[in-house]
């Protein structure tokens, strides 16, 4: 109560001051907000979202475009037979805490991310490894059991980035990083507050400070837009609103693409859907131009298998299943359907999951299946549909870049045992040159698209719109990130 | 008198207790872990276990409704599962954008109704009365989260007076928030005058036609000042009870339109807890809004009592 | 009956309300036969139309015919009040009459789970019965239903307690007759016009709540429509087309009033010694 009041009072006092924002601060609305705050220990892109690059770096980094770029090491060397890598670190380099930063931080994080008692969402990155030494303090030497084609790539994740032993534990809830950015404040349920560190190591961030504030609900979005009390949202949830974006001055949008793969994810382990004969006709029964139309408002772009269509190594394979819906129908009687059938869909909360849900039992219906559809919070759905396999179909954007190797997990949701593309995974794993992995990625498009796995949808683009005259936001998602380090106001 | 005020307050002690223990047993109904909703799905076991006996929910079930119990009273509202912080933090931080749009919803219905219900009842059979009437009836029929809705259409998205949602925070200036919260105190307070205008009306039609009121006109007093003086502050009597009522409607209000505005308050705040299966935010919340109700109800019955003292006798239930 | 249906047509509320009613339970009847178009038909193409020949209300955002849904979904609203205040009915009034007859413990014991359920904000548990038990029109029935109980038996046993008193009842009782049997053969058809009055008031309340919990997602589950789910549909698309939130809440409220109107109108014909109560 006493809090109310001061707070009242002092906002009495400076009431009129609402109306000139500071230009060397950024608001920016976010749409879900993050568990907790340590990338090494969750899955939740929401986490990255407001800590990658912004708070904890890595060995290496992702950039606006894609590529790989130095991070906390400044160069490297590969051996020639590609299993040792070399890395020269930063030297002079600080944790927020005011810890120095060296090799044994590099040894640590990575043992801890790849150990036993690991509870890092994406282990499979730090699979190659064999073992990590330091032999002085600007030095680290990783040894890998195989050649990693994409090593360097991989240390670039979220879930790779190097953390302190002092402060790992309580990451969660104060992280500590090296980053450009320190974190201030988590007001649950509302904003994240970051402040500019400026013992930063490399170049200073232009902005004096960053707000995240957690805006789910588009009609909120767009009143937070429309009074300015968000400078800006990296991906708008209301992708009908764009129009009126595009159509005020005030604004600037951006429709960039993401590295989200959005699938309507099918139980390939029991049920009905266990049949290829179901899953391709489902297939046939697809109207993807209907479902962007209606549930992106036009944007997003079709997909035919899971990989990213601005990706240079991509294989149109959208017309792998054309609509149709006789065929379709052709081939639930031959699997023994003839009447239909029943299937449960549950959807978690993103509106892409709900209305694509909507628009895809209505399709269908048209073939004789009927869709039950339940709704579900992330937490339930982690646990009924992720963890529990209990579903027959589900609609999720799967984010991470290039996960296609998720195809060849042992265990992973879709309950998908394919050989084939075990086999294509490895090899790529062991190919080093572009063309032979290009190559190998298209036949594992292929596989994919072939064993209908999952109804690939669309790529899911990338709603940007903030006032003019702010610049250096990403237009694309390469990786999932916030990237705050060159963004300013012009 | 006091035997009245103690078996009322028996009765508030003991509708607490149940409250709670129906709340602790409806939830402890439902399945689903805590721990694993807090450490997420690739947690190990060992680390559940470890967290689980560090929550205290290992222990038997008239142990662990005890010591929440216990902590309730001291003021300890334990840990959210969802975001690790103490409830009462959560709470603290809801309660400064509830309790002023609540407070807000009341000062706008009894400003409006209670001035329009004596007018009503002075015009009886007027068309000023039958036009209230008729407004009221239509006014408790509109479902206060569309009334919310056209509200928004007119005032935030065709005339862009106020926005459409969202709660520009009291360290962003006072008078911005109370903005925030004029609209959804508006939406909440319609229903609620309506009723209360046509309470008002009524018990001051019934006072008007009583004795000691004719007395008073036979004396000689005019016919408005009979009202005020005698007529309205005992007509006032179901007025207060009715507002007292009103009050659990209010709070059911509050949940709604909070969502409507997607204001950060207690009653999105439940809202929210129940979809993340937050559940001991929900036991503490519930706990804390029936207890107030309950309060609010056991003032209400003393206020009652200490003005008519005709009730003050044996109590009633 | 003949006389007084005679009486309710000179009453101004009971005629307004009434006739209100009966079209709205004619369309929701209607639309089990037809409506202009499949209520889940998408035509994503010809969305968020506003009213035209074609489409009488517009389409929303999938293209739907407003209309359509709209008859649907006064199907779905009302037979999810009707059900729950039936339930609430058919639970209370026992109840009710049982706390009248025995009075005692039994009395004691009944008024103190009402004096307890009160205390819950009916909406608060209905949201938390709906959103632990899962979202859908049969947990929404549920809810609404459970707290309709306590209001019915509050009702009961209020009118009940005086009839007690009645001179033929102490006669039946001497006579030999048990309390359950004067209760169903005296007691409740003396109070049968308060019951009737009080269900309709029910009715429309339920109409009021299971439109709030469809809103806020936890009702009736798409594709089935309801009026609550479209508005809040509405409001995401209120910048694009503001004219899908009109008509969902206008049929809500013309819905309620009607019934309101009905309720005043049956206490005037039925009791008018009730009228002072209000």
């Amino acid at each position: 109560m006493k809090k109310f009041f001061v707070a009242a009072a002092f906002g009495v006092a400076f009431s009129v001051s609402g109306a000139l924002a500071a230009n060397d601060t950024l608001n920016l609305g976010v749409v879900l907000e993050p568990p907790h705050l340590d990338p090494t220990a969750g899955a939740a892109a929401a986490i990255d979202e407001v800590v990658y690059a912004n708070v904890m770096e890595g060995l290496t980094r992702i950039d606006a475009s894609g590529a790989v770029k130095p991070a906390l090491a400044k160069s490297w060397d590969i051996s020639s037979d590609g299993l040792t890598y070399t890395f020269k670190l930063h030297t002079g380099v600080k944790y927020h805490d005011g810890t120095m930063f060296d090799s044994a931080d590099v040894k640590f994080s990575l043992d801890r991310a790849r150990g036993e008692k690991s509870v890092n969402a994406q282990k499979a990155l730090f699979k190659a490894i064999k073992s990590v030494a330091a032999p002085s303090s600007d030095t680290v030497v990783v040894t890998l059991s195989q050649p990693t084609g994409s090593f360097l790539f991989n240390m670039g994740w979220g879930d790779a980035v190097i953390v302190a032993p002092e402060s790992a534990d309580a990451n969660k809830t104060s992280p500590v990083g090296t980053g450009p950015f320190k974190f201030k404040s988590w007001s649950k349920g509302n904003k994240i507050d970051l402040v500019r560190n400026d013992a930063y190591w490399g170049t200073a961030a232009k902005l004096k400070s960053a707000t995240f504030k957690f805006i789910s609900d588009p009609t909120a979005a767009m009143a937070a837009m429309m009074a300015g009390d968000v400078d800006g949202f990296p991906n708008f949830p209301a992708p009908e609103s764009m129009g009126q974006f595009k159509a005020d001055p005030r604004f600037e949008v951006v429709i960039g693409s993401t590295e989200g793969e959005t699938i309507l994810s099918m139980n390939n382990g029991k049920g009905p859907l266990k049949d290829i004969r179901v899953r391709r006709a489902i297939a046939h029964a697809l109207d993807r131009q209907a479902i962007i139309d209606g549930a992106m408002f036009g944007n997003g772009t079709p997909i035919g298998s899971h990989f990213a269509p601005h990706h240079p190594a991509y294989v149109d394979l959208t017309g792998r299943y054309p609509y149709d819906l006789e065929k379709a129908k052709k081939l639930l009687t031959e699997a023994g359907y003839p009447n239909g059938l029943k299937v449960k869909m549950k959807l978690p909360p993103p509106s892409y999951a709900r209305r694509g849900g909507e628009i895809i039992a209505a399709q269908l219906k048209k073939i004789g299946i009927e869709a039950e559809i339940i709704p579900l919070e992330w937490a339930q759905w982690l646990k009924e549909v992720f963890k529990g396999l209990d579903y027959d179909l589900t609609i999720v954007s799967h984010t991470e870049p290039m996960d296609i190797g998720i195809y060849a997990r042992e265990t992973y949701y879709f309950d998908y045992h394919g050989e084939a593309i075990k086999k294509v995974m490895a090899d790529l794993d062991a190919t080093a040159d572009e063309k032979g992995r290009y190559a190998l990625m298209a036949k594992a498009q292929k596989i994919v698209a072939d064993d209908a796995v999952n109804g690939f949808l669309f790529q899911l683009a990338k709603s940007g719109v903030w006032k003019k005259g702010v610049k250096g936001l990403w237009h694309n998602a390469p990786v999932q990130a916030n990237d705050l380090t060159g963004v300013y106001w012009e | 008198m006091a035997i009245f005020f103690l078996r009322r307050a028996l009765t508030l002690f003991a509708t607490l207790v149940a409250t709670s223990i129906i709340v602790f047993l409806v939830l402890e109904v439902i399945p689903g872990d805590p721990a694993a909703v807090m450490l997420g799905v690739n947690a190990q076991a060992d680390t559940l276990a470890a967290l689980r006996a560090e929550m205290g929910l290992d222990l038997p079930a008239t142990e662990r409704y005890f010591n929440w119990t216990l902590g309730l009273l001291q003021g300890d509202m334990g840990n959210s599962y969802t975001y690790g912080v103490p409830v009462s933090e959560l709470v603290a931080e809801r309660v400064v954008v509830s309790l002023p749009l609540a407070l807000m919803a009341i000062v706008l219905s009894t400003v409006i109704a209670i001035p329009v219900g004596v007018l009503a009842a002075a015009r009886h059979n007027k068309p000023t009365d039958l036009g209230v009437m008729g407004v009221s009836q239509i006014a408790v029929a509109i479902p206060n989260f569309w009334f919310a809705i056209l509200l928004i259409l007119l005032f935030a998205v065709k005339l862009q007076w106020f926005s459409a949602g969202g709660f520009a925070g009291w360290e962003n200036g006072f008078w911005g928030a109370l903005k925030s919260l004029l609209l959804p105190a508006v939406a909440l307070a319609l229903p609620q005058a309506a009723i209360l205008a046509r309470v008002t009306r009524s018990s001051v039609l019934e006072i008007m036609g009583e004795d000691y009121i004719r007395t008073a006109r036979a004396k000689g007093l005019g016919k408005s000042s009979a009202l005020w003086r005698h007529g309205v502050r005992n007509a006032l009597i179901p007025v207060i009870t009715i507002m007292g009522l009103q009050f659990s409607f209010l709070l059911a209000g509050t949940i709604i339109i909070e969502n409507v505005f997607y204001l950060p308050g207690l009653g999105r705040l439940i809202f929210q807890a129940i979809a993340q299966r937050d559940l001991i935010v929900v036991k503490d919340l519930i706990v804390l809004l029936a207890g107030t109700v309950v309060v609010v109800n056991f003032i209400v019955d003393m206020l009652y009592a200490v003005l008519d003292p005709r009730l003050r006798g044996g109590g009633h239930g | 009956m003949g006389e007084i249906f005679k009486k309710g047509l000179g009453n101004r509320s009971f005629v307004i309300g009434g006739v209100v009613t009966i079209i709205f339970i004619l369309i929701a009847g209607i639309s089990l036969l037809w409506t202009p178009y499949p209520f889940d038909e998408m035509t994503i193409a010809s969305k968020l139309k506003t009213p035209s020949g074609d489409h009488w209300l517009g389409t929303d955002h999938f293209g739907r015919d407003v209309f359509s849904m709209m008859m649907v979904g006064a199907r779905n609203s009302i037979v999810v009040s009707l059900v729950a205040v039936s339930i609430g009915a058919g639970f209370g009034i026992p109840l009710g009459a049982l706390a009248a007859a025995r009075g005692g413990w039994v009395d004691e014991a009944v008024m103190r789970f009402n004096d307890f359920t009160f205390a819950f904000p009916a909406l608060l548990s209905a949201v938390m019965i709906t959103a632990l038990a899962g979202p859908g029109a049969v947990n929404s029935i549920i809810a609404i239903g459970i707290f309709n109980v306590p209001v019915f038996a509050r009702i009961t046993r209020g009118a009940a307690l005086p009839i007690w008193k009645r001179e033929y009842i102490m006669a039946a009782r001497v006579s030999g007759k048990g309390p359950v049997q004067i209760s169903i053969e005296h007691v409740i058809p003396n109070i049968a016009s308060v019951l009737i009055v009080q269900a309709t008031i029910q009715f429309a309340l339920a109409i009021i709540a299971e439109a709030g919990l469809s809103y806020l997602g936890l009702g009736t589950q798409p594709p089935n429509p309801s009026w609550g789910k479209m508005l809040s549909e509405a409001q995401t698309f209120m910048f694009l087309a503001p004219h899908l939130a009109l008509f969902p809440g206008m049929a809500i409220a013309l819905m309620v009033l009607g019934l309101n109107l009905l309720g005043d109108g049956l206490r005037d014909v039925l009791d008018p010694r009730l009228r002072r109560q209000r």
